[in-house]
């Protein structure tokens, strides 16, 4: 029951941080827009059923598109990195980690390693995805590139920021 | 057909998944204007109060730079004003070939300039404004000062490269040209130093019948300020038996207290003015 509360509070607050802050820096703001809401999905329970981090992420990318006025556009990447997560934890975690499915992946939980690839390999298909999609609305292959990569290192930047300063490590025990 | 169902139903999370991401493409591509009043319409109610409440507080942040924006363009609008121009003479017909036939073409007369206050004061008995513009952004002695409302402020007496100070109306040496808007009878706008609030007009002939709240405005024989800008009300009338002319109380319409921009008016033809204005007391 806790953790419905706990990550309906990260899902209004992640949105908020992401529409209010991140949405609206203004020196970086037309090339890279860093991205933090989806660190909603990676923070989900080992747990949680393929189906649900599908449902969840399709619901926040598309409560995050009406902000946006782009409808369809993050729901699409947040719901692939929600339907790709439990394979690529099953690929990197140990089967007696991913038994405590009450567990959240962290730094604490899943080992720096792990974590890191795990980290890394969810922003970049979010964002290959996400600028793919754009992309193809407005076209020019060294944008499409360079975004890729700028908002990936950002984003990974900021969450790693936000792994280490919410300090998650109390949860392993 | 059984295996079918069967195969849907061991990917069913795959099919979801599908399903999601085509409802999200389509929604995408199909995006556009008849779209967007769609979704507007509900979406905006969740969203849309949330954005209204952000916007409000991002324009608090952003007052500064909407306030010099704002300032700007009043000094753009202010500089188009007809009452800056003054026509050509065409009733006069010239020997030369070279006489205009566009009459409907102004000469300029007065233009206007922005400026922060960034010193002011409204207590003492000599009261001066010092302005952030000078000589370098082209503020000159006897420029006269107008408040962001209309109303003057007072008249630049001295100027450096990059700063200035306004003889505030509020100063015992203060005098401007002003007239009654009712039947146009020139005074003169003084202060005795008592209240900051409250201006005399001096020197009003007894034939005129001014009524208490009358509007007092600039005079047309001022050469600093251009004419009928606000000065103030008439709040009572002190009849002196022993002179011919009346003198007013006037509550002024300039807020003293809280300057934080004022323009700056350059009369381009002062010089012209005060040089024939002078040149006939010499016959005396």
């Amino acid at each position: 029951m806790s953790n419905i509360l706990k990550n309906s509070a990260r899902f209004i607050l992640l949105l908020l941080i992401q529409v209010i802050i991140l949405n609206e820096i203004p020196p970086i703001h037309q090339f890279i827009t860093p991205y933090l809401y989806f660190i909603f999905i990676l923070w989900l329970p080992f747990g949680t059923s393929r189906i649900d981090t599908t449902l969840l992420g399709f619901a926040i990318g598309y409560t995050l598109d009406m902000f946006t006025n782009t409808p369809g556009l993050h729901a699409a990447a947040a719901s692939l990195i929600g339907y790709l997560r439990p394979t690529i934890l099953n690929i990197l975690l140990a089967q007696e980690v991913s038994e405590e499915l009450s567990k959240e992946p962290s730094i604490g939980s899943m080992g720096w390693g792990p974590f890191m690839i795990y980290l890394f390999s969810i922003t970049f298909i979010h964002h290959f995805y996400l600028v793919l999609l754009e992309w193809l609305q407005f076209g020019d292959f060294g944008y499409f590139i360079g975004k890729v990569f700028f908002t990936s290192g950002m984003s990974m930047l900021l969450i790693l920021l936000a792994e280490l300063l919410l300090n998650r490590r109390k949860l392993k025990r | 057909m059984k295996n079918i169902i069967g195969f849907i139903r061991q990917n069913f999370t795959f099919f979801s998944f599908l399903i999601l991401q085509i409802v999200s493409l389509v929604m995408l591509s199909s995006y556009s204007k008849s779209h967007q009043t769609f979704f507007g319409n509900w979406n905006n109610t969740i969203a849309g109060s949330v954005n209204s409440y952000y916007n409000e507080w991002a324009y608090f942040f952003e007052l500064k730079a909407t306030n010099a924006k704002l300032v700007a363009e009043n000094v753009a609008l202010r500089n188009e004003l007809a009452q800056n121009f003054v026509p050509y003479d065409t009733s006069v017909k010239s020997g030369t070939l070279i006489l205009r036939k566009d009459s409907l073409e102004k000469i300029r007369k007065f233009f206007y300039y922005p400026a922060k206050v960034v010193g002011n004061s409204f207590t003492l008995q000599k009261n001066y404004i010092t302005i952030e513009r000078g000589a370098l952004q082209g503020v000159k002695k006897d420029m006269a000062a107008i408040s962001p409302d209309g109303s003057i402020v007072g008249v630049v007496v001295e100027v450096n490269d990059h700063y200035s100070k306004i003889m505030s109306l509020l100063h015992r040496n203060s005098k401007v040209s002003s007239m009654l808007k009712r039947d146009r009878i020139a005074g003169s706008i003084e202060w005795d130093g008592k209240s900051p609030d409250i201006l005399l007009l001096k020197n009003i002939s007894k034939s005129a019948s001014p009524k208490i709240g009358d509007t007092i405005l600039t005079s047309p024989y001022s050469s600093s300020f251009p004419a009928q800008l606000m000065i103030g009300r008439v709040t009572s009338i002190i009849k002196d038996p022993s002179s011919n002319f009346l003198t007013l109380n006037i509550k002024s319409a300039t807020n003293f207290y809280n300057l934080e921009f004022v323009y700056l008016v350059e009369n381009k033809r002062m010089e012209a003015q005060a040089d024939i204005e002078q040149k006939g007391e010499g016959n005396e």
